[in-house]
């Protein structure tokens, strides 16, 4: 059955406090998720009094800083520190968004940092995305056809066409909106979420494929696509501004039309 | 442990291609209960005086009878069709998740037979 608490070694206790330096002028406190499956411990909430005063204005940057100057033992992905890599991809107050692109100074009292909801963890805020990367990898997401490529161009396109996939190929993989659906969090071993299935949508609409009909095959399935309830957690999280949920309704919607 | 690949696990027993039957009636059971559920309201409102008598009187006339049976049908049908999902969402023992399954079916069939044989009992007065 379904299980409403967190098994015993996953609950969270209160962990230590980093009180900021002296002569600090602009102190803000951050909560951030602490667990190392390692230890043996369970997880716990550090809170890190940090001085703004001294800090770039981005989360990512608070966070940069408390592992720089103040516990190096924080982990998290990060690389592109602008909104194009997805590593930083965490739950901040609550919604799951990129670190880099969301300001420290927003919301009153502290900042609660979790990784990103109900994935395994590798250490803090750091999830493993494999089965998430599995799912993209299934839904094949490449260039499918039987028509040759024209000996001396590529493959045209209308200028049309093209715009049918710019949002959805502008999604960056970054886990936070697979990670913000329940269906997700209850049947990620068989509901492939709203990434891979945008990602899938993607390949649906691209003119230049070919693969339409076996695309949609590998759709039709109770839980790899049917398990969507249309909550749209995924649209209202998405730090890019893309539509998953209604990526998600078309497809279904193409489903019913090849058949009627 | 398992050290079967990611992909491989992903990929499972492939497709079942199957699905959009059940989403569809969904969508068009919804439809009917929108209509049918407006009707039945509709309906009941100028019975002001809900005595045993008059509203049997009210389903024994051959169109109330129709449409109430359509009503009952569609209602449990559509009961199953969302419970079904419920279960499928929650119940993940391979054991309880069956049993669910089929006793859902038996039950949400027994509900619809129940309704059919009130509404047709009544309208043909064996009552």
């Amino acid at each position: 059955m379904a299980e409403f608490r967190l098994p015993a070694n996953s609950r969270i206790t209160k962990g230590r406090h980093f009180a900021a330096p002296d002569g600090a002028t602009d102190i803000r406190r951050f909560a951030v998720y602490r667990y190392d499956p390692d230890s043996g411990e369970n997880p716990r909430m550090d809170t890190y009094d940090v001085d703004m005063a001294s800090c770039g204005p981005m989360v990512l940057d608070v966070l940069i800083k408390i592992k720089n100057e103040i516990d190096p033992t924080l982990t998290f992905r990060r690389s592109c520190r602008e909104g194009i890599c997805g590593s930083c991809a965490m739950n901040i107050d609550g919604g799951n968004t990129l670190a880099c692109t969301v300001t420290a100074e927003h919301g009153k009292g502290e900042t609660k940092i979790y990784p990103l909801p109900h994935m395994p963890i590798v250490k803090d805020l750091v999830p493993d995305l494999t089965n998430f990367y599995a799912q993209y990898a299934s839904i094949k997401p490449w260039l499918q056809t039987r028509t040759p490529p024209p000996p001396d161009q590529e493959r045209l396109q209308s200028k049309e066409d093209q715009e049918r996939i710019d949002d959805p190929a502008a999604c960056i993989l970054c886990a936070c909106c697979s990670t913000s659906c329940p269906s997700y969090w209850w049947n990620s071993d068989r509901y492939l979420g709203p990434a891979a299935l945008l990602a899938a949508y993607r390949w649906l609409v691209d003119s230049r494929d070919e693969a339409k009909g076996e695309r949609l095959d590998d759709l039709e399935d109770p839980f790899r696509l049917y398990r969507c309830h249309t909550i749209m957690n995924c649209t209202q999280t998405c730090p890019k501004g893309l539509n998953p949920a209604q990526a998600i309704a078309e497809t279904k919607k193409m489903l019913i039309e090849r058949r009627h | 442990m398992s050290l079967r690949s990611p992909l491989g696990k992903v990929l499972g027993s492939g497709s079942a291609k199957d699905g959009t039957g059940h989403w569809w009636a969904q969508r068009v059971t919804a439809v009917a209960l929108l209509v049918l559920g407006a009707w039945f309201l509709l309906a009941l409102s100028p019975l002001t005086v809900l005595d045993h008598a008059a509203v049997q009187r009210w389903i024994g006339q051959p169109w109330n009878s129709v449409l109430l049976l359509l009503l009952g049908l569609v209602l449990s049908y559509h009961s199953s069709l969302g419970l079904q999902v419920v279960i499928e969402d929650y119940v993940h023992g391979p054991f309880m998740k069956v049993v669910s399954l089929i006793l859902n079916k038996f039950f949400h069939a027994a509900i619809a037979m129940a309704g059919v044989f009130a509404v047709l009992k009544i309208a043909f007065g064996a009552g």
